[in-house]
């Protein structure tokens, strides 16, 4: 399996969009009117979510592919997709909070819908690598996994149409996230961000696959050579072990 | 398949009957958090959006119990293998399992519910019960949908009764949402306020889809 190709090309991808984002944030994109210059948060921020939960959504259906086919890469696939969304959305926590104390005066705001939808996601989705953890059977461990993976992915856009309708008819949204209303340069700026953004996951995404196969197809060479007293026994993780 | 789902529920209720494992318990959990609730909270009575929230929190935690116990007999007596091994279809489990769960849920609001109005609601339910009884009944099902499903996931894990809550409780958080926004109005102090009808819609979308995700995925849990 070689998950190494076109690493290069988007390696140097992301690199350039990312810099040239934050160039464009830094000297191009406009400070906001009402908020000032923290406002720019907004092209780290909101990237970082959305690129977040669409990991989230691509574990899924990497899930589902896995159920399909039964092939174990896909369940590598998932896996990494979710572990590396999982750490954005950390940051995506963090950026959100700074800017909610910049912009409402508070860490941590109730009433925005989206705020709140990301947070219960998240705490799904830290249940995810305990329940691998927690399963030995490596077949019954990815199964299991795609399952949750699957529920997960679906459970995302739901519980943002549940949040959002509990406040929206109470409170007027305050922020229009989808950029319906921003002057061409902040807009311009925001894709560029998105599209680095997106870049980056994928990127990292495909390293991490690169790296977790090298190492599942060095054990596999090295038990061919020693045998399997030769080996030492694997730890109990998370990640995938075969392939 | 109708007879392999009946023939699963008799076998559960049975169970439930001669070893009294789930309900009961079940039961004193809700009845003590309502005396947590008074005691946590200091008050003598709830009403409102308040009430609507202790109640919905109370019977989520309470059902987060069923489903710990759900597959266990399963699990630990062979039930899995002998369930494996029958011509049935393996559909058929989860049906009768989320109807068994389904069952506990409204035997345990049965009386959960009453207490609740005796024990902290300031004004009777008498005039909002249809509404009432409507949400409960959605509600139910959502939650006994999830919980068979995250109940067969984890029972399979070395860390079950902490895996399934940290797993079921984010997953019931749209539940949780739509029966209290759906209660509250109901439960205020002086008549009902008018009951807000999309949330039951809410309540039927949500049931809708992961049911049908639980019927499409449950199956893989099974394999051997």
């Amino acid at each position: 399996m070689t998950f190494g190709r076109g690493l290069r090309a988007l390696s140097i991808a992301s690199a350039v969009l990312i810099t040239g984002a934050f160039a464009l944030v830094f000297f191009w994109a406009p400070n906001d009117a009402d908020q000032g210059f923290v406002q720019k948060i907004f092209y780290l921020h909101v990237p970082l979510g959305i690129v977040t939960l669409c990991g989230f959504v691509a574990g899924g259906i990497f899930g589902i592919q896995h159920l399909r086919t039964g092939e174990r890469a896909h369940d590598l696939r998932s896996y990494v997709a979710i572990h590396i969304a999982l750490v954005l959305a950390v940051g995506v926590l963090i950026t959100g909070s700074i800017w909610a104390r910049a912009s409402w005066g508070q860490w941590w705001v109730w009433d925005e819908p989206t705020l709140v939808s990301f947070l219960i996601v998240f705490l799904l989705y830290a249940c995810y690598q305990p329940l691998r953890f927690s399963i030995e059977d490596p077949e019954r461990q990815a199964r299991y996994a795609s399952v949750f993976a699957i529920v997960a992915g679906a459970f995302v856009p739901l519980n943002f149409l549940a949040v959002r309708m509990a406040e929206s008819l109470v409170h007027p949204r305050v922020l229009s996230t989808t950029g319906g209303a921003m002057p061409g340069e902040m807009r311009t700026t925001f894709l560029v961000a998105l599209v680095g953004m997106a870049c980056l996951f994928v990127t990292l995404w495909k390293y991490e696959l690169a790296s977790k196969s090298a190492s599942i197809q060095l054990r596999s060479l090295k038990r061919r050579l020693a045998g399997d007293d030769g080996l030492a026994p694997l730890s109990r993780s998370a990640a995938p072990q075969q392939l | 398949m109708r007879a392999t789902v009946a023939a699963l529920i008799r076998k559960d209720l049975q169970l439930e009957r001669r070893s009294f494992e789930s309900v009961p318990a079940m039961l004193m959990f809700s009845v003590t958090a309502f005396v947590l609730f008074h005691f946590g909270l200091d008050r003598g009575a709830l009403a409102g959006d308040l009430a609507s929230g202790v109640l919905w929190v109370t019977l989520l935690l309470a059902a987060v119990l069923g489903m710990n116990r759900l597959f266990v007999a399963e699990r630990e007596q062979g039930g899995f293998d002998g369930f494996l091994m029958a011509p049935v279809d393996r559909t058929a489990l989860f049906v009768a399992k989320a109807v068994v769960l389904f069952a506990f849920l409204c035997a345990v609001e049965l009386v959960a519910v009453p207490a609740f109005v005796v024990l902290l609601l300031e004004p009777g339910i008498g005039q909002a019960l249809p509404e009432l009884l409507a949400v409960l009944v959605l509600a139910n099902l959502g939650i006994a949908i999830v919980g068979t499903l995250i109940g067969a996931l984890g029972v399979q894990t070395r860390a079950r009764d902490l895996i399934i809550p940290l797993m079921a409780l984010p997953l019931l958080v749209p539940v949780v949402i739509a029966a209290a926004e759906a209660t509250a109005p109901l439960l205020e102090s002086g008549g009902a306020d008018p009951f807000p009808v999309r949330w039951l819609g809410v309540l039927a979308l949500y049931d809708a889809v992961f049911g049908l995700l639980a019927y499409a995925v449950f199956d893989f849990l099974l394999e051997e």
